[in-house]
This record gives C-alpha cells, structure tokens and sequence, in this order.
C-alpha cells in the first residue's frame, strides 16, 4: 500500500532530478562552449561538418519554400486586391517564422541526427571512456566545439533560408506571376522593420540553435550503448528537439510580438 | 600463498594495492572483499568467468567507480580522496588498453597517438612527431602511421590502441582482454609486446583475460576471481599445480563445477508442462 | 592543403550568412531608412490621442519621410499624450508647423505628417510644436456618424 502511494512521489523526484541534470548538463556546455574558443581548430571543423554540409538542404529548401509562399500569397491576395503586397506577405512570414523555424527543424533532422549518432556510437566504442582514462574531459573536448559550432552555424542558416525565400518569392511574384517589381520591393520595405522583424527572427533562431544542439548532444551523450541504443537516441533527438522548437517559438512569438 | 595483511609498508613497496575492497552496482554484489597487490615492473594476471568483476577491477583502479567499503591505494595515494585535479593527474599515469581498441575514428593512427601527447605536453611539433613514431615502432606500426582508423584490420588497431596507451610512458598499463577475437599469429604479436614493454618501460601490467595459455605464459601472478571474491592466486606454475575445483575448471575448461553451467531455474518438469 | 580547404569553405559560409542577414535588414527591411537619417535634432507634441502611433512610426511631410519618432509617454499635468521626435537636420519647419497623426491607406500604419505654418522662425532642438491633431478614432467616427444621423432624424 504504502510502495503504490509513494510510487507517483518517486516518479516525480525522478523527472524533477533528470531536468536538473539536464539544466546542469545545458549549463556547462554553455561555459566548455565558450572555452572552446581556445581551440579554434576543433570548432571550424565541427561549423564545417555541422554547418557547410547543411547548406545544400538548407538553401534548396529556402528557395523552394518562397516559392511556395509566393504562388499561396499571391492567390490569397489577389482575392483582396493587395497582390502586390506579396513581397511584403512572403518576407514577414519567412523573416518571423518560417525562417527560424523550418531551418531549426531540418537541421535537427540533418546535424542534429548526426550529432547524437556520432556521440553515441563514440560511447558505444568506448571512445568517450578512453579518453576520460586519458584524464581529458571529453564533454570539454568532443561535445563542447560541436555545441559552439551549432549555435553558431543556426543563425547563419536561417539568414540563408530566409534571404534565398525571399529571392523564391521574387521570382515566383514578379518574374513568373508578373506582379510589379517595384511595388513588390517598396511595399517589402516599408512593412519590414530590420530590428522587430528581422532582429526577432534572428534571436529566434540563436534560442533554437541552443535548443537542437543541446537536445542533440545530451540524447547522444546519455545514449545506450548498442545498436539499438543509439537508433532510438537519433528519433529521439528529431521528436524532442522539434517539439521544443516549436513550444519554444509560441512562447517566443508571444513575448516579441504580442506586445502589441 | 601470499599473506592478505597488509601493513603501510607493504603499501609502499607496490605500486598498487586493493585493500578489503567491496563494490555492489545496484542491489548486484560484485566484488566482496577482495584484497590485491601489484609490484612494481609485474605483469599480474586477473582471471576469471564472464561477469566475476575483472572489469569493474580496473574501473575502480582508475576512478571511474567508487567501492562501497575498502581502499584502493596508488603509488601511496588514495584513488578516491584524490580532488578532481589529484585524479586527472593520476590517470596520467595510467595507460589503458580496451578490448576493441576504442581508437578516436575521426582522427587517423598518428593522430590518435600523438592525442595524449598532444593534450598533456607542450612539446613542439617535431618532438611529438618523434615520439609517435617511435611508439608506433614500438609496436611494429610505423608504416601505418598515415592510415585511417577504418583502415585497420582488429589485430592492428589493438596494437595502435597499445601504442597510444603508451605514449606518455605510464607507470601502469591495463589490458582488458587483449587477446579476445585475434588470430594465432596476431596473438603471438600482442602477448610479446605486452612482455616486451613491461620489462623495457618497467611499468606494471594488469591483464584481465580469459585466454589462460596465453596470459600464463606472461604473467608473473595470477589471481583467479570467482564469486566476487579471490577464489586462488599465485604463479602460473603454482595455479597449474594447485588442485582448488575453482582453478581445476578454470584451467582445465571443465563445462560444469564451481561456475554452474545451468542458469538458475525451477526444476524442469515445472517449466515444460509435462503431463503428470 | 586538407586544413586550407576547409577553413576557406567555413570562412565562406559565414560570409555567406552574414551577407544574407545584411540583405535582409536592408534590401527586405527598412534599416536603411530607419537609419539613414543623418544628423537630427528632437522636437516633441502634445496630442489628446495618439491612436495607434509607435515609436520609430515615420514622421513625413508632403509624403516624404523627414524623421522619426523617438518615445511616446504621458504627461499627468495635461493628461495628453507627450511623443518625442527626431527631424532631419536638412529641413527646417516653421515654429508654427502642425502635427497630424495620419493612417497611411485605410487600415494601415499610423504616422505623424508636419504641415508647415508661416512662421519666420524655425523649429530649434528641444521645441515643441503646438499645433496638433490626435489620430481619428474610428469608434468615435461611428459614433458620430450615428449621432449625426440621429441629431438629422429628429430635426425631421
């Protein structure tokens, strides 16, 4: 009697214990990230594996999103007589939202995935053990340049993303639908604000760069070590990471623009 | 048969001592009381079945685990008083050899050799790049030095692994099952080497193995582990001579006798339903 | 040379990044405008309804935008609302200039525009112009709109 009710109490120290240990793993990776700059070489790398190698995905995908925004934009538009506000429509959405958002979702499918693989098959092979036995830190040495990398290469992608959606929207807007170009870039810039709308965007995409390498990292880090182990820590790291992009950018939206 | 009694100067005289040491993961008892001496230049053996605490040994020696009673004594030191600083700096003076390698697949062999030199030491690049040469040499790789972990056949990267435990020449080297899974020429290899740079390096070797040929022929001591606790110890011509069942199965692969050979179960008219 | 190769190709990509985020804040966005303003000098107004004016809301004359407003507060001893603005330093308006709050097209942003007076002298930092006009409150409008009608009903 007395173990079934103490069974909840028991589960409830348990899950408040494991987001202790996960704030305290998030904080030292912040610190070790920042020390990583002592070793510059460590972290170029890592921004060349994390971030150049989702610049195809990246970019492709921003392109293709403007066009969509474009074609969708302008057949709603049109209903009100505003089409040439489709810059406008296109630019806000992606430089608020779409930007920061879908870039944090395909690089947790893409770099985050191959973070905690890459982690948890170290674990798997005893690497990480080794090269504690080797008195290094290997949090300090192997995850903390990734982290940095991360947070560093997500920001830089949104822009991409963003920017080449905008070129998406362009071409679908003025060059294929025929809206003018003139009014597509005026109307753009007027209802733009660089520091609300894209200054916003950009802090969105710091805070989910955070988000997805820490998911990434910690999943990887506390990985089983089997086969098995490390298959589920890479869905996991997808599932988790993009649930708390989008929690996160709800919480985001409402505090930056429901001011208003 | 050595005398488990241990005084401070028997502590000083070896390098390492596990003293009435006891260790349970969870409510498993894995070690119970088990008292261990390693001299200095020795190569001590740790045998034993699957799962009887040779590997949590030599994670206890080196920190990693924390023994729920007892001490493990380093060159003097307390392993576990040491603050964080104490046990970084103990460790360097330990080189560890795992079973599969554990090599650092994004680095190739050099790389991964020269990494403790290049972690602990300040010294410039082209001494590095001596001593990794000179280590890899050691082991017979020297060739190798530009090849790609993924390169190495299991054999090659065991001695890769061997060079790199090396490389900052420790005063103790572990092996965990450093013959498993290799061939007889590639044994042959590895079991002279471990000879070889225990008497050039004067460091102490543990082997924890199952392959008792291959580790007698190298080992000064044995102890056989059994139950959690040191079932026999001795040299290899004692534990040959001795008539102990727990040393008679060991060394003679009897399939059943002090290390059952069934799994416990109810009795099996219970578990296969027969008709009665 | 492997070194080299990847260290150009970070070096790329940050550049590429930086340089989308600078396309977007000043081709996309209006960083340009919002800063470009050159040398300025604050005036403020007084208004009885600011309506849905913000800060950084352009202040234009004769269409052209000719500053920016900087702060918007209130004033407890005249209980209307105090906007603060920065004029470009290359015009001058007249002391006795009128501030309007406008809505650009029918539902959108709401912005001051400066109609000039004839006054000789001119506006100096830290002036305050006297002359304005809050921002038409469409409910009031309604309301008007409705009282009017009645006002005409019962006339009848």
């Amino acid at each position: 009697m007395i173990r079934s009710l103490l069974m909840p109490a028991r589960l409830l120290v348990d899950f408040v214990a494991g987001v202790g240990q996960g704030a305290l793993f998030f904080l030292r990776l912040c610190l070790l990230g920042l020390a990583s700059l002592r070793r510059p070489r460590l972290v170029v790398d890592q921004v060349h594996f994390i971030g150049n190698y989702s610049l195809s995905i990246i970019m492709v995908s921003g392109l293709l999103v403007g066009f969509i925004l474009g074609l969708q934009g302008y057949y709603t538009l049109r209903q009100f007589g505003s089409e040439d506000t489709v810059g406008l429509v296109v630019t806000l959405s992606l430089v608020r939202e779409l930007g920061p958002i879908v870039t944090a979702l395909l690089f947790a499918g893409r770099a985050g995935t191959s973070l905690t693989a890459e982690i948890g098959l170290m674990k798997a092979g005893e690497q990480l053990d080794a090269m504690e036995m080797m008195a290094v830190d290997p949090v300090e040495r192997v995850l903390a340049p990734r982290f940095l990398a991360a947070v560093v290469s997500m920001p830089l992608l949104a822009a991409l993303f963003s920017a080449l959606g905008v070129l998406g929207g362009y071409l679908v807007g003025v060059e294929l639908i025929g809206v003018d170009a003139g009014s597509f870039w005026s109307q753009m810039q007027a209802g733009v604000d660089w520091l609300d709308d894209v200054g916003n965007g950009v802090i969105k995409s710091i805070v989910f760069g955070f988000t997805v390498a820490f998911v990434a990292l910690y999943v990887g880090y506390r990985a089983q070590p089997t086969p098995e182990g490390v298959a589920r820590a890479t869905t996991t790291t997808v599932v988790a990471s993009s649930l708390a992009v989008l929690a996160l950018d709800f919480v985001l939206t409402a505090l930056m623009f429901g001011a208003y | 048969m050595l005398d488990c009694n241990l005084d401070s100067s028997d502590l000083d005289r070896d390098l390492l001592v596990l003293d009435h040491v006891r260790f349970a993961y969870r409510e498993r008892k894995v070690l119970e009381d088990v008292s261990l001496r390693f001299g200095r230049g020795r190569i001590v053996a740790l045998i034993g079945g699957s799962g009887s605490g040779k590997t949590t040994i030599l994670r206890l020696i080196g920190g990693k685990l924390r023994p729920q009673h007892g001490r493990v004594v380093f060159d003097g030191q307390d392993v576990h008083r040491l603050d964080s600083a104490g046990l970084y700096a103990l460790r360097r003076r330990i080189g560890m050899l795992y079973q599969f390698g554990a090599l650092f697949t994004d680095l190739n062999v050099f790389e991964n050799v020269a990494f403790p030199i290049r972690e602990h030491t300040d010294l410039p690049k082209p001494l590095v790049r001596d001593l990794v040469l000179m280590k890899l040499e050691a082991v017979g790789l020297r060739g190798a030095s530009r090849l790609r972990t993924s390169q190495l056949s299991g054999g090659m990267a065991r001695r890769v692994a061997l060079a790199r435990a090396i490389a900052l020449d420790p005063q103790l080297v572990m092996y965990d099952e450093p013959f498993t899974g290799l061939d007889p020429v590639s044994l042959a290899t590895v079991s002279n080497l471990i000879r070889r740079l225990t008497d050039t390096l004067g460091c102490t070797s543990i082997l924890v193995s199952h392959d008792i040929d291959e580790s007698f022929a190298i080992a000064d001591y044995v102890y056989l582990l059994a139950g959690g606790r040191i079932a026999a110890q001795g040299t290899p011509a004692q534990m040959r001579a001795s008539d102990d069942p727990n040393v008679r199965q060991f060394l003679d692969g009897g399939v059943d006798g002090p290390i059952a050979f069934h799994y416990q179960a109810r009795p099996i008219a219970e578990d296969l339903e027969v008709p009665r | 040379m492997k070194r080299l190769g990847v260290d150009l190709l970070v070096g790329l990509f940050v550049l590429l990044g930086f340089a989308a985020l600078v396309f977007l804040a000043l081709r996309a966005g209006n960083m340009s405008s919002a800063l470009g303003l050159g040398q300025t000098f604050a005036v403020s107004a007084q208004f009885d309804n600011i309506g849905g004016l913000k800060p950084r809301a352009a202040v234009r004359s004769a269409g052209v935008v000719v500053g920016r407003v900087t702060s918007i507060g209130f004033d407890d001893q005249t209980y209307r609302a105090q906007v603060t603005m920065e004029l470009d330093e290359r015009y001058e308006f007249p002391k006795d200039t009128s501030a309007k709050i406008l809505t650009s097209g029918l539902l959108g942003e709401q912005y001051i525009g400066l109609e000039p007076g004839g006054d000789v002298e001119m506006l100096a930092a830290g002036d305050s112009i006297q002359l304005t006009q809050s921002a038409v409150v469409l409910e009031n409008l309604v309301g008007q709109f409705l009282y009017g009608r009645a006002a005409e009903g019962s006339r009848q």
